[in-house]
């Protein structure tokens, strides 16, 4: 609706005000509407949401908490097989198992949704 | 009162071969599934019977489930899929039948089917891309002085892919059962002791039914989630380096 009087004014030619004050009053009255419709569709949606997000929010502290420690148990056990094959006790366990923590986080991130796939740029 | 924890107590039925309680559900699992799905194929009707659209349901979910995370190559992996989804949603409803042992409640079930994933994904990885499948662990964009760091933890990320992968699994399963025996056994405890206490026995009755149901979701979803995640690693095995 905004998209045919802005390329008028682009075009050149400058809005008169009374086309301004026109569409100014029409955008306050699209916006007090939109306001009532967004506040009534949160209204509709909270209501039945609010008893079913413990089971959905239990099941996200599943999933994410499972990401991370296996974060930290994978660390631990890559770091227990160095260990053993270099004989390097316990440095390699010390260092790995801190690595597991990044590893965890990353996966608590990807998991969550906040770092995207492999990729560390924002070229995507 | 019966301790939550004995009910995943493992018990031999055949000691001389090492057939456990376990052994026998697990048998019992894929009885059921390759017994109902022969069952329900049977007539290979063109309009299907109720029995048939249930499996045929089945077959279009996974299905499609495979395609939208692997694409139609990942279709050669279909029977793989199809094969965990059955195995893994069989038992988990197994167990929910009072009395039942619940096969995916032992970690080392839930961890040798998350193997059997990551073994498939580096093998097929492997002899497809070669030694372009360890682009896996080289993400592009990164500095050069961060880069061992990072392949370092990108390789700890994908060998916790297969502990994450069973230990959501086991851990759910596990809590729920642990959760709805407590509450059955406050049952018993409150109508043990007699008097006003007994009074409140169904209060905690009420919130095992609530739990019960909330199990069956949880035992769908958890074979779903198993699933999806299954389908995505395997997308990783076709396409490295995304």
């Amino acid at each position: 609706m905004a998209d045919p009087t802005k390329r008028n004014g682009e075009d050149g030619r400058e809005p008169t005000s009374s086309d301004d004050a026109n569409l100014t009053a029409r955008l306050k009255s699209l916006d007090a509407r939109l306001d009532q419709a967004t506040a009534q569709r949160t209204k509709i949606t909270e209501a039945p949401s609010r008893s079913k997000s413990d089971s959905k929010a239990l099941g996200q502290a599943f999933r994410l908490s499972a990401e991370f420690v296996s974060g930290v148990v994978a660390g631990g056990i890559v770091g227990w097989l160095v260990d053993h094959l270099f004989g390097i006790s316990p440095w390699g366990l010390i260092v790995c198992i801190i690595l597991g923590f990044c590893a965890g986080m990353l996966n608590l991130l990807r998991a969550a949704g906040l770092v995207k796939g492999a990729r560390y740029d924002e070229k995507r | 009162m019966a301790s939550p924890i004995e009910q995943f107590q493992i018990k031999p039925i055949i000691p001389v071969i090492n057939f456990t309680n376990s052994s026998l559900f697990m048998v019992g699992a894929v009885a059921v599934i390759v017994g109902g799905l022969m069952l329900a194929t049977r007539k290979r009707a063109i309009v299907p019977g109720r029995a048939q659209s249930v499996a045929e349901t089945l077959h279009d979910f996974v299905a499609g489930t495979l395609r939208d995370a692997a694409g139609e190559e990942g279709m050669k992996f279909f029977p793989l899929v199809f094969s965990l989804f059955m195995f893994v949603f069989t038992a988990n409803m197994l167990g929910m039948i009072p009395g039942f042992f619940t096969v995916t409640s032992q970690v080392i079930v839930t961890f040798s089917l998350a193997i059997l994933v990551m073994g498939t994904v580096v093998i097929y990885g492997l002899l497809k891309h070669g030694t372009h499948f360890f682009g896996l662990f080289v993400p592009s964009g990164v500095p050069v002085w961060l880069l061992p760091f990072i392949v370092v933890i990108e390789l700890i990320s994908f060998i916790s892919r297969p502990v994450s992968l069973s230990l959501r699994l086991f851990a759910n399963m596990l809590a729920g059962h642990i959760a709805l025996k407590v509450f059955g056994g406050f049952v018993a405890a409150l109508l043990g002791a007699g008097g006003a206490l007994a009074i409140l026995a169904p209060l905690p009755l009420f919130m095992a039914v609530a739990l019960m149901a909330l199990e069956f979701l949880v035992a769908a979803l958890q074979a779903y989630v198993f699933t999806v995640l299954t389908c995505i690693y395997l997308n990783d095995a076709l396409h490295p380096g995304h």
